[in-house]
C-alpha cells in the first residue's frame, strides 16, 4: 500500500487504463468507445512518461549545465503510441461516420438492431 | 550464399516498398505488382529457408549499425523460414485466386489500394515472424490489426462495416492489453530484445523479485493475444467478419492475420519468457482451457449455421482452439504440434473460402445450403477441392488435418491423466462434430434437387481461383504426407528458437 | 425412431440427413426468402421483447458488470504497480541500455537530441515501422471515406468557416508563422526537442488551419491530388531506400558513406536530417489528407 503511494504516477496510469478500457468494451456509444480507447492509450503513456522519469533529470538533449538525463528510451517509445493512437482513432471516427451515415444512430445495439431489419441488403 | 541472410531483411523492406509503388500505380497494375511481390516474398521466404537448413542454426541479424541491446535486430531458424514461407505461399494464392471478388466486391478507384494494404499486411506478417524485438513486435502488430481492418471495411456494404467497427474494437482491446504487457516487461527488465529480456527474467526468478507484476504481466501479454486471435470467449467477430468480407479477405484474415499473432505467442512465451518459467504455468493452463472450450463451442455453433461462409467461420473458431491446446500442452511436443496445425490450417481455411466463395458463385452468390445444391456438379473444380479442404479439416487420413490431430494426441500422453483425458476426449467429440457439418455440406454439394438436370461445368467461371486452390490443396497433401521432414524441421527450428 | 424414420426418408428422396442437426426445429433448411422472412420476424419478436422487458433493470445489472469489471482489472492491476521500481528513482536494470544511448548518442549518431538519435539511429526498425502505421492509417481513412463518382462529393456547408472574419484575419498571420514554426521543429530534430513526426503535425495543423479559414479551393490549390500522392509516396520510398541501406550496411559490417558532420550544426547527425524531413512529410501530408477525406472526401 505504501509503494501505491510512492508509485503514485504509475498508479493513476493503470487507473486510466482502466476505465478506459472498459469504457471500450462495455459503452454502447460509438464515439463514447473511442474516447474510451484514447484514455487507455493516454493512460498507457502517462506510464511510459513516469517509468523513465528520474527525479532532477533534465531532458534527454545534450546540454552543457546538466548532470544527469531521463531515461530516453520511454520517449522513443510514447512517441510511437502517440502515432499509432492518432491513427487508429482517425480510422475509427471514418468507421464511426461511415455507420452514421447509414443508419443515423451510433448506438451500436440500435444500429445491430436495424442492420437485421435490414437483412435483404445483403 | 552468405548473401542469404540479407533476405528476411530484404522481404520485409521490399514489402513495405511496394505498397508505396501500389499507392501510385492503377488498381490493374497494383494487382500484378502485388502477385510479382509476393511471389518475390515466397522466392526470398524459400531462400532463407534453405540457408538455414544448411547452416543448422539461427542467424541474428542487426537492423542497423549497433548489436543486441542497443539497437532492433530481427532473428530467424528453420521455423521462422518455415513459416515465412508457409504464410508468403499462402498470401500469394490467396491474392492470386481472389482476385476476381477483389474485382467484383472493391469499388474501381479503390483497388490500388486493396494491394497497398496487401502489400502492407504481408510485410507486417514477416516482420512479426523474424522481429527479435517485443517493441517491433508491437508496431507490426498494429500494422496488422490496421491493414486487416482495412481489407475488411473496403466493401462497401452496411454489414461489412458493422462487422469491420467490432472486429476493430475487440482488436484494439487486445493491442491496449498487449502494449501496457509490454511496457510493464520493459519496466521490470530494462530491455525490449527478447534475448536480453529473457536473461533478466532469468535473474528475476533466482532472486525471486518482481514475482507478481511478472505474473499480471504474463496475464496481459498473453490475454491481448488471445483476444486478437480469437480465442473463445472472444471469437464472436469472426461469423461476421469472414462472413460479410469479400472472399479474398476472409482467406487472408482467417488464414494468416490470427496466425501471426499466434506466432508471435508462442515467440514470446519461448524466447521471452522461457517454456520452464513458473510463472507461464497459469497462463498456459487457462489458454488450455479456453482452447478446449472453444473447440466445442466453435464446431457446436458451425453445425447450427444455415449459412456456408458462417459454417466455416465457426470451423475457424474451434481451429484456434485447437491451437492453444497445444500451445496450453507446452512442452517441444505441445509446441511442435501447435504450429504444425498452424500451418495446416494456414494452408486449409483460404482453400475453403476461396472454393466456397466459387460455389456460392455459381448459386446465386448465395451462402445458404439450400441453394448451394448441386454447386458442386455446377463446379467440378471448386467442389472437389472444397471437398479437399473439408476432408483435411475432418481429419482424414493422408491430409495434414490429420497429422496435427494425431500430433495432439500423442503430445497429449504422458501429461497429468486429467489433460490426457480432456485432450484425447475434446478430439474425438470435435472430429465428430466436424464430420456431421462438413458431410452435411459435402452431401448438400454433390446431390441435386430431385429432376434437375445441372449444367456440369469443370471449373465455373473461374480458372485462375481453381488453379491456386489446387496449389493450396497440394500443400496440404504435402504436408499430411511428408509430415515427418516437416516435423523434425519444426522441431529443430524450436530447438533453436529460445 | 425419428432417427430410423429420417435415415428412411433420407434415403428415398431427401438430400439431407442432418436437416435439423442443429436442433432447431424443422424449419432450419428453407429456401432463403423464407428463411429471411422468418429471421426477420424472430428479430422483431426479440426486439419487441427487449422492449418489454425492463429495461432499466437491464441498464442496471449491465453497468454493475461493467463496474465491477473495471474494479477487478484495475485491482489486478495495481498490485502489480504496488510490487513495480520506485517512481523517479533511477531502476538499475533499466540503466544499462538508457545510459549507453545518454553517453554514445552523439558519438554514435551525432544527434544532440538523443531521443532523435535513439528513435532514427538505433531503433530504426520501429521508426520505419511508425511511418508505415501513419500510411496505412492514411489509406484505411482513403477506403472508408474518399467518394470517388462525380457528383457524390460531399456538401460541406456545414463546416464552412470561410465567411468567418476572425477566422480569415487570424489565419493570414498565423498560417505563414505555424507552417515555418513546423519546418523549424522538422529541420531541428536532432539539435532540439522536435523532429519529424512533431514537426509534420504543425505543418500538417497549418495545412489543416488553411483549408478551414481560406475554403478547401485555396487549399487544394496549394496541395494538388497530384502533390499530395507524388510527395508522400517519394518521402516514403526515401525513407524506406535511405534505412535499408543503413540497415544493410549495418548487418554486414559495411562502413556508412554518410558523413555524421560536427555535432551541434545544422547539417550533421547523418541520415537523421533527411529521414526527419520525409517523415516530416509523410506527417503533415497524413494529417491534411485525413482532415480532408473527413470535410468533403476528397483532395480537390
Amino acid at each position: 500500500m505504501r509503494n501505491l503511494v510512492y508509485n503514485y504516477e504509475e498508479a493513476v496510469a493503470v487507473v486510466l487504463f482502466g476505465i478506459g478500457f472498459v469504457t471500450l468494451l462495455f459503452h454502447r456509444n460509438l464515439i463514447k468507445k473511442i474516447i474510451g480507447m484514447n484514455i487507455m492509450d493516454t493512460g498507457v503513456f502517462l506510464f511510459l512518461a513516469s517509468m523513465g522519469y528520474v527525479k532532477g533529470g533534465s531532458a534527454p538533449i545534450y546540454a552543457e549545465n546538466a548532470d544527469f538525463y531521463v531515461n530516453p528510451v520511454p520517449a522513443g517509445l510514447v512517441l510511437t503510441g502517440i502515432v499509432v493512437s492518432v491513427s487508429v482513432t482517425a480510422i475509427m471516427l471514418s468507421l464511426a461516420v461511415r455507420l452514421h451515415q447509414r443508419y443515423g444512430t451510433l448506438n451500436l445495439d440500435e444500429i445491430y438492431r436495424i442492420a437485421r431489419e435490414k437483412i435483404n441488403e445483403r | 550464399m552468405d548473401f542469404f541472410r540479407n533476405f528476411p531483411f530484404i522481404s520485409i523492406v521490399f514489402s513495405l516498398f511496394s505498397a508505396v509503388v501500389c499507392s501510385l500505380l492503377p488498381g490493374k497494375a497494383a494487382r500484378i505488382w502485388t502477385i510479382a511481390a509476393e511471389a518475390i516474398l515466397a522466392l526470398l521466404s524459400a531462400g532463407t529457408l534453405l540457408y538455414t537448413v544448411i547452416l543448422g542454426e539461427s542467424v541474428t541479424y542487426r537492423m542497423g549499425h549497433f548489436g543486441a541491446p542497443w539497437g532492433n535486430e530481427i532473428r530467424f531458424g528453420m521455423l521462422e523460414a518455415l513459416t515465412a514461407l508457409v504464410f508468403a505461399l499462402v498470401l500469394l494464392l490467396s491474392v492470386t485466386g481472389g482476385a476476381r471478388y477483389v474485382i467484383r466486391d472493391v469499388p474501381p478507384k479503390k483497388i490500388n489500394l486493396y494491394y497497398l494494404l496487401i502489400n502492407l499486411l504481408g510485410a507486417a506478417l514477416l516482420a512479426l515472424v523474424y522481429t527479435n524485438d517485443i517493441f517491433t513486435g508491437y508496431v507490426f502488430l498494429e500494422i496488422l490489426t490496421l491493414t486487416s481492418g482495412g481489407i475488411l471495411m473496403i466493401r462497401e456494404i452496411g454489414r461489412t462495416t458493422l462487422a469491420a467497427t467490432r472486429y476493430m474494437i475487440l482488436n484494439l482491446l487486445g493491442s491496449g492489453l498487449f502494449l501496457l504487457g509490454i511496457i510493464l516487461f520493459y519496466d521490470v527488465t530494462g530491455h525490449l530484445l527478447m534475448p536480453d529480456m529473457h536473461e533478466a527474467l532469468l535473474e528475476l526468478g533466482k532472486s525471486g523479485e518482481y514475482a507478481l507484476p511478472l505474473s499480471v504481466t504474463t496475464g496481459l501479454v498473453c490475454g491481448g493475444l488471445a483476444i486478437k486471435s480469437g480465442l473463445f470467449p472472444f471469437h464472436t467477430w469472426m461469423p461476421d467478419t469472414y462472413g460479410f468480407a469479400t472472399p479474398t479477405s476472409s482467406a487472408i484474415l482467417s488464414g494468416l492475420v490470427s496466425k501471426g499473432y499466434i506466432f508471435l505467442l508462442i515467440k514470446i512465451m519461448t524466447r521471452v519468457i522461457g517454456l520452464d518459467n513458473p510463472i507461464l504455468t497459469v497462463a498456459r493452463n487457462i489458454l488450455f482451457l479456453f482452447g478446449l472450450l472453444g473447440i466445442v463451442a466453435g464446431s457446436v455453433l458451425a453445425i447450427r449455421q444455415n449459412s456456408v461462409m458462417r459454417m466455416i467461420s465457426y470451423s475457424s473458431a474451434a481451429q484456434i482452439g485447437y491451437i492453444y491446446m497445444g500451445i496450453g500442452l507446452g512442452g517441444t511436443a505441445g509446441f511442435a504440434a501447435a504450429i504444425f496445425h498452424l500451418l495446416t490450417h494456414a494452408v486449409t481455411k483460404p482453400l475453403l473460402f476461396l472454393s466456397a466463395a466459387s460455389l456460392m458463385e455459381v448459386s446465386g452468390d448465395s451462402p445458404v445450403f439450400h441453394d448451394l445444391q448441386g454447386a458442386a456438379h455446377r463446379n467440378r473444380g471448386a467442389g472437389f477441392l472444397f471437398t479437399v479442404g473439408a476432408m483435411s479439416m475432418i481429419g482424414i487420413p493422408i491430409f495434414a488435418g490429420f497429422t496435427s490431430k494425431l500430433l495432439f494426441s500423442l503430445a497429449a500422453i504422458g501429461h497429468l491423466p486429467f489433460k490426457t483425458f480432456s485432450v484425447l476426449v475434446i478430439l474425438a467429440v470435435s472430429t465428430i462434430l466436424n464430420t456431421l457439418y462438413f458431410i452435411r455440406t459435402m452431401i448438400r454439394i454433390y446431390t441435386s434437387p430431385e429432376g434437375k438436370k445441372e449444367d456440369r461445368t469443370p471449373f465455373g467461371p473461374q480458372l485462375s481461383c481453381v488453379l491456386s486452390g489446387s496449389v493450396m490443396a497440394a500443400m496440404n497433401v504435402i504436408l499430411g504426407l511428408q509430415s515427418q521432414p516437416v516435423l523434425a524441421l519444426i522441431e529443430r527450428g524450436l530447438a533453436l528458437f529460445s | 425412431m425419428r432417427i430410423v424414420d429420417r435415415i428412411r426418408r433420407w434415403l428415398s428422396e431427401s438430400p439431407d440427413l442432418l436437416e435439423d442437426a442443429g436442433g432447431i426445429g424443422e424449419t432450419r433448411d428453407l429456401p432463403r426468402e423464407v428463411m429471411r422472412r422468418e429471421q426477420h420476424e424472430a428479430d422483431r419478436f426479440l426486439s419487441e421483447g427487449a422492449k418489454s422487458f425492463d429495461r432499466k433493470k437491464f441498464r442496471t445489472v449491465y453497468g454493475i458488470l461493467a463496474a465491477a469489471s473495471a474494479a477487478i482489472l484495475i485491482g489486478v492491476l495495481l498490485t502489480a504497480v504496488a510490487a513495480l521500481p520506485r517512481y523517479g528513482v533511477e531502476n538499475e536494470r533499466m540503466d544499462e541500455v538508457a545510459d549507453y544511448y545518454i553517453d554514445h548518442a552523439l558519438e554514435d549518431t551525432g544527434a544532440v537530441n538523443i531521443v532523435s538519435g535513439m528513435i532514427l539511429d538505433y531503433r530504426a526498425f520501429d521508426t520505419l515501422g511508425e511511418s508505415f502505421v501513419l500510411f496505412t492509417a492514411l489509406n484505411c481513412v482513403l477506403i472508408l471515406l474518399r467518394r470517388d463518382e462525380p457528383g457524390e462529393e460531399g456538401e460541406d456547408d456545414y463546416y464552412d468557416l470561410t465567411h468567418d472574419n476572425i477566422l480569415r484575419k487570424a489565419g493570414l498571420v498565423m498560417v505563414p508563422s505555424v507552417i515555418l514554426f513546423g519546418f523549424y521543429v522538422m529541420l531541428n530534430g536532432h539539435l532540439s526537442p522536435g523532429g519529424g513526426f512533431s514537426g509534420g503535425a504543425v505543418v500538417g495543423a497549418g495545412l489543416i488551419l488553411t483549408a478551414a479559414a481560406f475554403g478547401n479551393a485555396v487549399s487544394a490549390r496549394i496541395v494538388t491530388e497530384k502533390t499530395f500522392r507524388i510527395l508522400s509516396g517519394t518521402a516514403l520510398g526515401f525513407y524506406c531506400l535511405a534505412k535499408s541501406y543503413s540497415f544493410y550496411t549495418g548487418a554486414n559490417g559495411i562502413e556508412s558513406v554518410v558523413p555524421l558532420g560536427t555535432p551541434g550544426s545544422i547539417f550533421s547527425a547523418g541520415l537523421i536530417l533527411p529521414l526527419d524531413i520525409a517523415v516530416g512529410i509523410v506527417v503533415s501530408l497524413t494529417m491534411y489528407g485525413i482532415y480532408r477525406m473527413f470535410r468533403k472526401g476528397s483532395l480537390t
